[in-house]
């Protein structure tokens, strides 16, 4: 009988930064409770938006108001694009830079955060996946018969630690609720970090510049998540909710595909399943986590 | 005029599109942040509807709420073949009622589930689950006998009703709340039929039925 890990021992995931939560949507110096890689771990955000991490406990409990001496052993804690991140191990200084954020002209939004029953690396190759646009998210970010993925090119940048796909183009009815109509929209897709992906494409309004669209994964076990949502969009027509709404109507149509992988943490041998031409980040992907001795979350290369 | 107040991902507000779309009737749609944004209990909402429930339904000076009555109020005015809520067979209506209640135990149930996993409402999960279990079993066999019988739908009749899209959505995504139809061979087949009824749309976490298996 196979027996799930119950909690994580994988080093690489333990050091790493993780989201637990959107800053916007929490309540100044009330806890939080949510759970991270199969541990309770509590939140609270306080007046001058200083985020506090700690491992659940008696005494301090959700919806209860936070004072800081009442921890004496908090977590690392950041705040980095709008949401609070912790780490479980010895993380490193910062969290993967995405510059644009810092452009004041943009719109920042957690569109939202959406449980999961899958692993967080299938959602991230999903989110990687061209293919599957004119069938999942017909009408909006593909339609048949403009279903060939072209030709792209992927790198895993050994400086950044990182995986980039640049060149990918796809045709696009609705490719944002900026669209006034179909176009032929380019992608960068960047993986820098294990859990979390950030997508740069064009822009309806400026063909100078990109939207950016990000997930961040939390691993609340190795077959479940909570999906963070980050846009970091040009929008200077449609009200937060509208922008929301269309991003959560994408992410509703991939749900139930994310939900059916089978098995439901992602295999690493590069036999387990087999991939097509339009898979080459998802296989770079596969073996940037070898490489780094991922376990957590996937079915490691057998020995 | 009709005004949906209405959010994507809610399998009761798509309940409305569907008929309206079954029905040809046009309509405009105000978008509610029901998540994250709980948009569906400002104030501004709950002067249309106390209880802080999604959907709504404005038809000129008509305002209603629950989308079993919404669907009932939309077949009985617009619909011209009077096949969906047919008002003049007594019987009739009294089945279509009796699954309309059914419907709203199935969204007690598998869309609590739902909400509990997708949304982290704080509901006893595994109570929900085998709630919906229990109503699914008791589905799935009504819809076996009348298959048995010649009948396609939930109620008696040639035809769908309300019925049916009452029950159709929260059925439909009951995976995301843990909720495996796998068991269930005759409601997968009703599932199938309700996506071929002409004038059917999808919403997001429900896909369009496959070709047609050739004979």
């Amino acid at each position: 009988m196979m027996t799930q890990q119950k909690t994580c021992l994988d080093p690489v995931i333990l050091n790493l930064w993780h989201p637990l939560g959107a800053i916007d949507e929490v309540a100044a110096c009330i806890v939080v409770e949510t759970v991270l890689l199969d541990e309770s771990v509590s939140f609270a955000v306080d007046e001058d938006r200083k985020v506090f991490v700690w491992r659940s406990r008696t005494g301090l409990r959700p919806g209860d108001r936070f004072h800081q001496l009442a921890v004496d052993d908090l977590l690392p804690a950041r705040s980095a694009y709008g949401y609070v991140w912790t780490s479980l191990g010895t993380p490193s200084d910062d969290i993967f830079p995405i510059p644009e954020y810092a452009e004041a002209d943009r719109r920042k939004l957690n569109a939202a955060t959406f449980g999961v029953n899958v692993s967080a690396p299938r959602a991230i190759e999903n989110f990687l996946d061209m293919g599957h646009f004119p069938y999942v998210h017909t009408d909006i970010l593909g339609v048949e018969p403009h279903t060939e993925v072209k030709e792209y090119d992927v790198e895993i940048s050994v400086d950044r630690d990182e995986i980039l796909a640049t060149r990918c183009r796809f045709y696009q009815p609705m490719a944002s609720i900026a669209s006034d109509g179909g176009a032929d929209v380019e992608y960068i897709y960047r993986v820098p970090h294990p859990y979390c992906s950030v997508l740069y494409k064009s822009s309806p309004l400026d063909e100078t510049r990109m939207d950016v669209i990000a997930v961040f994964l939390q691993p609340l076990g190795e077959e479940r998540i909570r999906a963070h949502m980050m846009l970091c969009v040009l929008d200077d027509t449609n009200a937060d909710k509208i922008i929301k709404r269309f991003q959560q109507t994408i992410f509703g149509q991939d749900k139930p595909i994310l939900e059916n992988q089978f098995p439901k943490r992602l295999p690493l041998d590069p036999r387990a399943e087999t991939p097509i031409r339009a898979d080459k980040s998802a296989i770079a992907y596969r073996r940037w986590l070898s490489q780094k001795g991922l376990t957590y979350g996937v079915i490691p290369v057998a020995n | 005029m009709i005004t949906l107040y209405d959010y994507e991902l809610s399998g009761n507000c798509y309940k409305l599109r569907l008929l309206m779309s079954f029905l040809g009737v046009d309509h405009t749609v105000v978008p509610v942040d029901f998540y994250p944004g709980r948009e569906h209990k400002a104030d501004w909402f709950l002067k249309l509807n106390p209880l802080g429930q999604l959907p709504v339904l404005q038809d000129d000076d008509l305002l209603l709420r629950d989308a079993q009555a919404i669907l009932v109020y939309l077949a009985a005015k617009y619909d011209t073949s009077d096949c969906w809520y047919p008002r003049d067979n007594p019987a009739l209506l009294g089945e279509i009622n009796q699954w309309l209640a059914f419907a709203d135990g199935i969204t007690g149930t598998a869309s609590a589930a739902r909400l509990h996993d997708a949304l982290f409402y704080d509901f006893d999960i595994e109570a929900a689950r085998a709630g919906a279990h229990r109503l699914f079993r008791i589905l799935d066999e009504h819809l076996w006998f009348g298959e048995q019988e010649g009948r396609d739908w939930i109620c008696s009749a040639a035809h769908p009703t309300v019925a049916d899209i009452a029950c159709f959505p929260y059925v439909m995504l009951s995976e995301e709340g843990g909720i495996s139809r796998q068991d269930y061979p005759a409601i997968r087949r009703w599932c199938d039929r309700v996506k071929r009824i002409k004038g059917f749309i999808v919403m997001s976490g429900v896909f369009p039925a496959g070709p047609a298996k050739a004979a």
